[in-house]
This record gives C-alpha cells, sequence and structure tokens, in this order.
C-alpha cells in the first residue's frame, strides 16, 4: 500500500511544510507584544507547533514529538491565560524554535540529533509551563493492535450490545461494528427486536434494536470494548467471560476439524495485522551507491549482450533466451531505481509562493500565483538545480512581468495580475511554464539597450521579433530601467539559460506584446541516464544525444559546398546548414573525408541547425553519463563520457559547443 | 462506486498523507483546508466519510461537525476528528458536536485505514 518512497515522499513534504511554519512561528513571535498579545495571534502559533508536532510522529522523528509537545504546553498555557506571554518566555520560545529547527535539519539529512539537544530550552520551557503538561496517554483512542497473548487460550464471552436511541445521530452504523466484532473470532449474534415499535410509532431515525452475541475469541475485554469505542457513551455495553476453553494452536488433536481451521485462519489474520514497518530511511549516499551500481550493471549487461550476438542460435538458444530476459530485467530495475531518486516538483514550487507575495507588497501589485503539477516527479538532482533558474524566472515575471494594478486597469486589464506555473511530463522530460499576463517583453525597449550594449550587429532591423526576445538571454542582459533588489541581482536570464542547458534543458520563451509572456523550460527527467546515437569515425566512438538530433542523410556527391572563408554548408531543402567533420576536429586518422561516402547527422544547437559528418552509425543505446570533470577539466565540446558494451570509453558530444570549437579551429588555420 | 472520503486540514502534509493513504486504499478524496472550505467542496460533492481536524482557522472542526450534522445529507455520515490533544475535554465536545469517532495523531497510515474502514468500509 504505502511504499517507502511515498512516506519519504511525504517526509519530505513534512520537512519543508515545517520549516515554513517554523518560519511563520518566528515571525508571529517576533510580531507578539506581551502587551497586546491576542488569542488569533496565540492560536496561530499554537496551530504551527501543532502541525509540526502532528505530521512527526508519522514519520518516526519521537525526538521532534517529545519536544514540540512540551513547547506546545507552553503555548497552550499562554492561550488559556494561565502564564503570560512576556518577553523572557517569548525569548524562549524563539530559542525552542530554533531547537525543533535543528531537528527538522538533523530530519532532512538523515541523521539524529545529539539526545541532549534542547535539554535545557526543555527544562525551561517546563518551568513556564507552570501547570505539568499533559501525558500523552499512548492508548487513548489508538486503535493499536491487541497485543497477542503468548498462549492460545480462548474464552467465550456473552456481550449484551442495547444502543441507545439517538445511536445514528453521531452517524454510527450498528451493522459495522457487528461485523467488526465478528472479527475477533467466532461470533453467534441475535438480534433483538422486542422494543421495535408499531410502524406507525417508529422514527426511522432511531435505533430500536439490541444484540446479543457470543463470542469465542483469544483477544481481551479491553480488545472487545475497544471495538465499541466510539459508542460507548451511547449504548448499554456488557461484556462478561462465560467459561474458559483451552485451545492450543500447535496442537490440532484437541480439536475438532471445524476449530481447527478457525485457529488457522486467526493465526493468518494475525500475521496480517502485524505491522509491517512501512518505511525506512535510507542514507543519500546509498541511494547513489545503488544507482551508480546499477549503471555499471548496464554496461555490464550490455557487454554481455554484444559478446553474444555472434553465438549460433539454434546452439545456444537458452543463453541467448537468458541474455534477453537479463536485458528486460535490466531495464526494469533501471527505472525503479532511477524512481527512487524521484521527487514532486512541489519542494521548489513550494517556496515560490511567498516570493511572489513579497514581491507583490514591496512593488505595490496585485499579483495572484496559480500553481498546477506539483506532483510531477523529476529526479533529485534536476530539482537541486532547478530551484534558482525558477526562482528567478518567477522573480522576472512578478517584477517585470506584471504591471502595477492603475497601469493594468489602464490597459483595460483586471487590477489583479496572474502567474501560472505549471508542470507537466511530456515526452520523457519535465515542461515547466510560467506563464503572465502582465505587459510582455517591450521589444521596442530590448533592441535598444541590445544597440547600447554592442549585442547586435548592425541597426537590428535584420532582427525577427523573436530573435529580438531571445535577446534577453544574452550575457550581460537586463532591461529594468534601475536594477532593482528584486531581480537584479546580477543574475540574468543569461544564467538561467545557461544553468537549464548545463542540465540538458531548453528554455523558449514566447512574447504576447502587452498580453504578458510564456517562459517554458524543458528537461530531462534524469541527468544519470542519456538516450544517445553511437556514431563510428575512424576507430572513435561518440556518443550524440537524441534529442538533438534532428535527422541522418547521405548527400550526393558535390551537395555539401565550400563556401569561401567559412564553413562547409548542406543545401537540406532550401535552408544551407552548416557542416562539421569530427575528424577533423579531433584529428582521428583513417576517417571518411568526402561526405557522400559518409553521413551526416543534423542537430539543432542553441546556434541553429547543423550538420556533423561521421562514418557510420553503429546504434541507439541508453548510455550511463560519467562526469569528466573529477578527472579532467571541461573539454569544450565533450558534456561526459560513457563505456560501451565492448568496454571501450566513449565520449559524450556536446553539440551547443562544437559549432564554436570549429569557428576558433578555423580561425587559427 | 468507490466511496468518497472528505480530508479537512489546514496542515498540507497530514492533508496529502490521508488523501495519499485513502486512495491507495480504494477512496475518492476530496481536501478541504478548514471548515469553510469543506463545506464548499461538500455542497459540489456528496462525500461517504469525513476526516477533520479539528484546529484550523476560519471554522474549526467543531463548526464544521455541527455544521455538517445540521444538513439533512449529512445527518447520519460519519465523521471522525483527527486530535493531537490527550485530555478528554476534546474528545467530549466532539462528541457532543456529533462526531463518530476520533483518530489521535500521530497516526500511521495503516491505522488511518483501520478505523477509516471501521465506519465506512469500502
Amino acid at each position: 500500500m504505502t511504499t517507502n518512497t511515498d512516506l519519504e515522499r511525504f517526509k519530505q513534504s513534512y520537512i519543508n511544510e515545517s520549516l515554513e511554519l517554523l518560519a511563520e512561528m518566528e515571525e508571529r513571535l517576533l510580531d507578539l507584544d506581551p502587551e497586546t498579545a491576542d488569542n488569533e495571534q496565540l492560536n496561530a502559533i499554537f496551530r504551527c507547533a501543532h502541525s509540526i508536532k502532528g505530521g512527526s510522529g508519522a514519520f518516526g522523528l519521537t525526538y521532534i514529538t517529545n519536544f514540540t509537545h512540551v513547547l506546545e504546553a507552553l503555548l497552550d498555557a499562554m492561550r488559556e491565560g494561565k502564564v503570560l506571554p512576556t518577553r523572557d518566555a517569548v525569548d524562549i520560545l524563539l530559542k525552542a524554535t530554533d531547537i525543533v529547527h535543528q531537528m527538522v535539519r538533523a530530519a532532512q539529512e538523515g541523521t539524529t540529533p545529539a539526545t541532549n539537544l534542547g535539554k535545557d530550552i526543555l527544562e525551561k520551557l517546563q518551568q513556564y509551563a507552570s501547570h505539568t503538561p499533559t501525558t500523552e496517554t499512548a492508548a487513548y483512542g489508538l486503535f493499536d493492535d491487541t497485543p497477542v497473548t503468548g498462549n492460545a487460550d480462548h474464552t467465550t464471552y456473552s456481550i449484551v450490545f442495547a444502543p441507545h436511541l439517538n445511536l445514528f445521530a453521531t452517524g454510527n452504523e450498528p451493522l459495522l461494528l457487528l461485523q467488526e466484532l465478528a472479527k475477533l473470532g467466532d461470533a453467534t449474534i441475535v438480534a433483538d427486536t422486542t422494543k421495535v415499535p408499531n410502524l406507525d410509532a417508529l422514527d426511522p431515525e432511531q435505533c430500536y434494536l439490541s444484540w446479543n452475541i457470543t463470542l469465542v475469541t483469544d483477544k481481551s475485554v479491553a480488545a472487545i470494548k475497544e471495538v465499541f469505542e466510539f459508542v460507548e457513551d451511547a449504548c448499554d455495553l456488557s461484556v462478561t467471560a462465560q467459561e474458559k476453553e483451552i485451545r492450543v494452536a500447535r496442537a490440532p488433536t484437541v480439536d475438532t476439524q471445524s476449530t481447527t481451521e478457525t485457529v488457522v485462519k486467526k493465526d493468518a489474520q494475525n500475521e496480517a495485522k502485524t505491522p509491517a514497518s512501512g518505511t525506512i530511511r535510507v542514507d543519500l549516499e546509498k541511494v547513489d551507491k545503488l544507482v551508480n551500481m546499477v549503471g555499471e550493471l548496464v554496461i555490464t549487461e550490455a557487454m554481455v549482450r554484444m559478446q553474444t550476438r555472434t553465438l549460433p542460435q539454434e546452439q545456444f538458444s537458452d543463453l541467448l533466451r537468458g541474455v534477453d530476459a537479463l536485458a528486460h530485467h535490466m531495464r526494469e530495475l533501471q527505472e525503479v531505481v532511477m524512481s527512487v531518486r524521484m521527487q514532486p516538483v512541489k519542494s521548489i514550487f513550494s517556496r515560490l509562493p511567498r516570493i511572489v507575495r513579497d514581491i507583490s507588497t514591496q512593488l505595490g501589485k496585485d499579483i495572484r500565483l496559480v500553481v498546477s503539477g506539483e506532483s510531477t516527479e523529476v529526479d533529485k538532482t534536476v530539482i537541486e538545480q532547478l530551484g534558482d533558474p525558477l526562482t528567478h524566472m518567477i522573480r522576472n515575471s512578478a517584477d517585470h512581468g506584471i504591471e502595477t494594478p492603475e497601469k493594468r486597469l489602464a490597459a483595460g486589464k483586471p487590477a489583479q495580475g496572474t502567474i501560472h506555473l505549471s508542470a507537466e511530463h511530456r515526452g520523457g522530460r519535465i515542461v515547466i511554464e510560467i506563464s503572465d499576463d502582465g505587459a510582455g517583453i517591450n521589444r521596442e525597449k530590448v533592441l535598444k539597450k541590445a544597440l547600447e550594449k554592442g549585442l547586435v550587429a548592425g541597426d537590428g532591423s535584420s532582427l525577427s521579433p523573436q530573435e529580438i526576445d531571445n535577446l534577453i538571454f544574452h550575457a550581460g542582459f537586463s532591461t529594468a530601467d534601475v536594477v532593482s533588489n528584486i531581480s537584479g541581482r546580477g543574475v540574468g536570464m543569461d544564467v538561467v539559460r545557461r544553468n537549464i542547458e548545463g542540465m540538458g534543458g531548453l528554455v523558449q520563451v514566447v512574447n504576447r506584446p502587452s498580453q504578458g509572456s510564456t517562459f517554458t523550460v524543458s528537461l530531462p527527467l534524469t541527468l544519470a541516464i542519456l538516450d544517445g546515437m553511437i556514431v563510428r569515425v575512424g576507430n572513435e566512438n561518440y556518443i550524440i544525444p537524441i534529442t538533438s538530433i534532428i535527422e541522418t542523410l547521405r548527400p550526393k556527391q558535390g551537395e555539401v559546398r565550400h563556401v569561401e572563408g567559412h564553413k562547409d554548408v548542406l543545401n537540406v531543402r532550401g535552408e544551407f546548414i552548416p557542416v562539421i567533420y569530427l575528424y577533423q576536429l579531433f584529428g582521428i586518422q583513417n576517417a571518411e573525408a568526402e561526405p557522400s561516402r559518409a553521413l551526416i547527422v543534423l542537430v539543432e544547437s542553441r546556434k541553429g541547425k547543423m550538420g556533423i559528418v561521421v562514418d557510420e552509425l553503429v546504434g541507439q543505446q541508453q548510455v550511463v553519463i560519467k562526469s569528466l570533470s573529477a578527472n579532467a577539466d571541461p573539454v569544450e565540446g565533450i558534456s561526459g563520457a560513457t563505456i560501451l558494451g565492448d568496454g571501450k570509453v566513449s565520449l559524450i558530444l556536446e553539440v551547443n559547443d562544437l559549432q564554436g570549437l570549429v569557428g576558433r579551429e578555423q580561425k587559427a588555420a | 462506486m468507490a466511496k468518497k472520503a472528505l480530508t479537512v486540514d489546514d496542515s498540507r502534509t497530514m492533508r496529502e498523507m490521508v488523501s495519499f493513504t485513502l486512495k491507495g486504499a480504494g477512496y475518492e478524496v476530496v481536501e478541504a483546508e478548514d471548515g469553510k472550505d469543506a463545506l464548499v467542496k461538500i455542497a459540489a460533492n456528496k462525500v461517504d466519510v469525513v476526516i477533520t481536524d479539528l484546529n484550523m482557522p476560519n471554522m474549526n472542526g467543531f463548526e464544521l461537525i455541527r455544521a455538517l450534522r445540521a444538513d439533512s445529507n449529512y445527518k447520519f455520515t460519519p465523521i471522525l476528528m483527527l486530535t493531537t490533544e490527550g485530555d478528554g475535554s476534546k474528545k467530549e465536545e466532539g462528541k457532543a458536536a456529533g462526531a463518530t469517532g476520533w483518530i489521535v495523531k500521530p497516526f500511521n497510515p495503516e491505522k488511518l485505514v483501520e478505523v477509516v474502514k471501521k465506519v465506512c468500509p469500502c
């Protein structure tokens, strides 16, 4: 039912929420004036502590439960006016929130805080809460599984259950209670209908029935009474033990066949009821190790597959079938392991409303943030790296996009501006959209700025509107008249673009002047694995990410033309596309130099389309990305490496860098 | 048809947890963030069982239970209240308001399903 991943996800959500609540608590405590403190304020603070405590137990964070319980007790005493929220008391409360903060952080890191953490504060809290804090009775209202007694003694009880007339008023249903009771053992239930009045006097909303039950069970009286826990004030209940019958489950000879069955059934039930621990906490490091191991396994599997490919089918059919099954299971294992690292984008989305709110207040704007698709999941690494760019883009929309209420009204729009933030899975990628109904990008202003900064050649009249919109992603560009402390923190859209492209993602903008703009970010779901096309050049293999490939073609002789002083170009359906030769770029021997005998892989890069000349396509494969950065400085044109099935290392091409590399090469030559 | 449950809690985590757990057990779940929100949600959508927190802004759990019991559609609907309070007074107040039963927080998902199934089997 509830898997570890789910609980881990909720724990993440719990931790995030707790951190928010702690921040709120702190803020409210700081606002609290001992003179004028009213119940509403104290209630709000109490609710924060209460919520933190409420969730902590579910995740086994008893140290948080215990600490917040005392904290809550003091707040409760303040609420009831038993303790005054003096400056000193508030100081202690603030210190207590710091302690809880540390505890939550520890929980986030999966560690346990020192047992004496906050002990002094705890004592002070207890001192302040003049009355001893109510001790939580563990059994209270909890539907604990009745402890299974060591022996298999069965007792026969006779039970009289006579509900009061108004039983239905609390929404209780006797039938369900009787069914529940019957689950405890062998029950014989007889209804007593003597109190049912004549039809003319019968009120259908009243309960006239009562029941006599004979129950044979190994459960205690308490367990039986527990069934009726919700109705104990709304009925007359008597439970009396009749005779004691000893049945030993492990000695079925004593029993008739039917009772043996009962005993066996009960045991099975007990077994099912044994609370299977719903969650374990795992060190992130271990998960990463697991992911890595699976990566290695994928490589090994590819190696085995390659080596067995040439074996004669009829002779090795079992082995080959086994290899096929292995491939299949590998794929599944890989998916499961990757999903362990998946997290909903909620953790980053949740901090954005506050940011929008703050900006609204600061700039006197009225902005509503509508969020959807928060539960869309993506790899943890992507989440970690997405936070900053996303925050920046939201700031941007709120700061530059949405106009002031006056301007909006003047433009015939509602005073309140709206920013839509959404996430969804689309074709193996996560797509995040930030759309506002603000003023859109002012192309005139953008162009003017770009000209001033010398980002555009000539007067810019040759640029299409889309090209002008895209200037905002240019390095060192900021359109705000005055650099504000909101979005002008030295981080421009160029950094956003670089961050996102660094993750193998794309960011695009659609500008609707005076109606708003939409930013679309598309990212791979994971950064650890990539769908790649293996290409051969000479004796070397390279990987081109599938996502950047448009098509592959073999040109006819003479179709690739040399333009004086420029790169070679290929005419693809009327479009001239620059062509680069990998063998030239990487100095590879024995490669095919004549395009008509080689292949051209057309790719889409940031700088437009480009043709890469390779000798041959080897095949398409999921490859595990190995970072080079641990062993080498970043290499332009190469994003990483992988190990192929034959055990050879192969480099993964970064198509966005290739063109620049060629340009420089040619200048140098 | 799946039984429909309404979870009312001002804590997002609690709401999600209740919702996720019950969905896993085969219930359809509607979420509301306080009593007021709950009344809006149920107006459009008859639910079969209500799980409500007590301490909430705008309209608390007791007020919600009383409001539901006053509504002929919800006169007999099972209502479970979530409580972390250690004393019996909340329990009594809840009962007086018309609550069917209670669940003490913190609880684990299995326990929640067990109690909800007890009053509204799916």
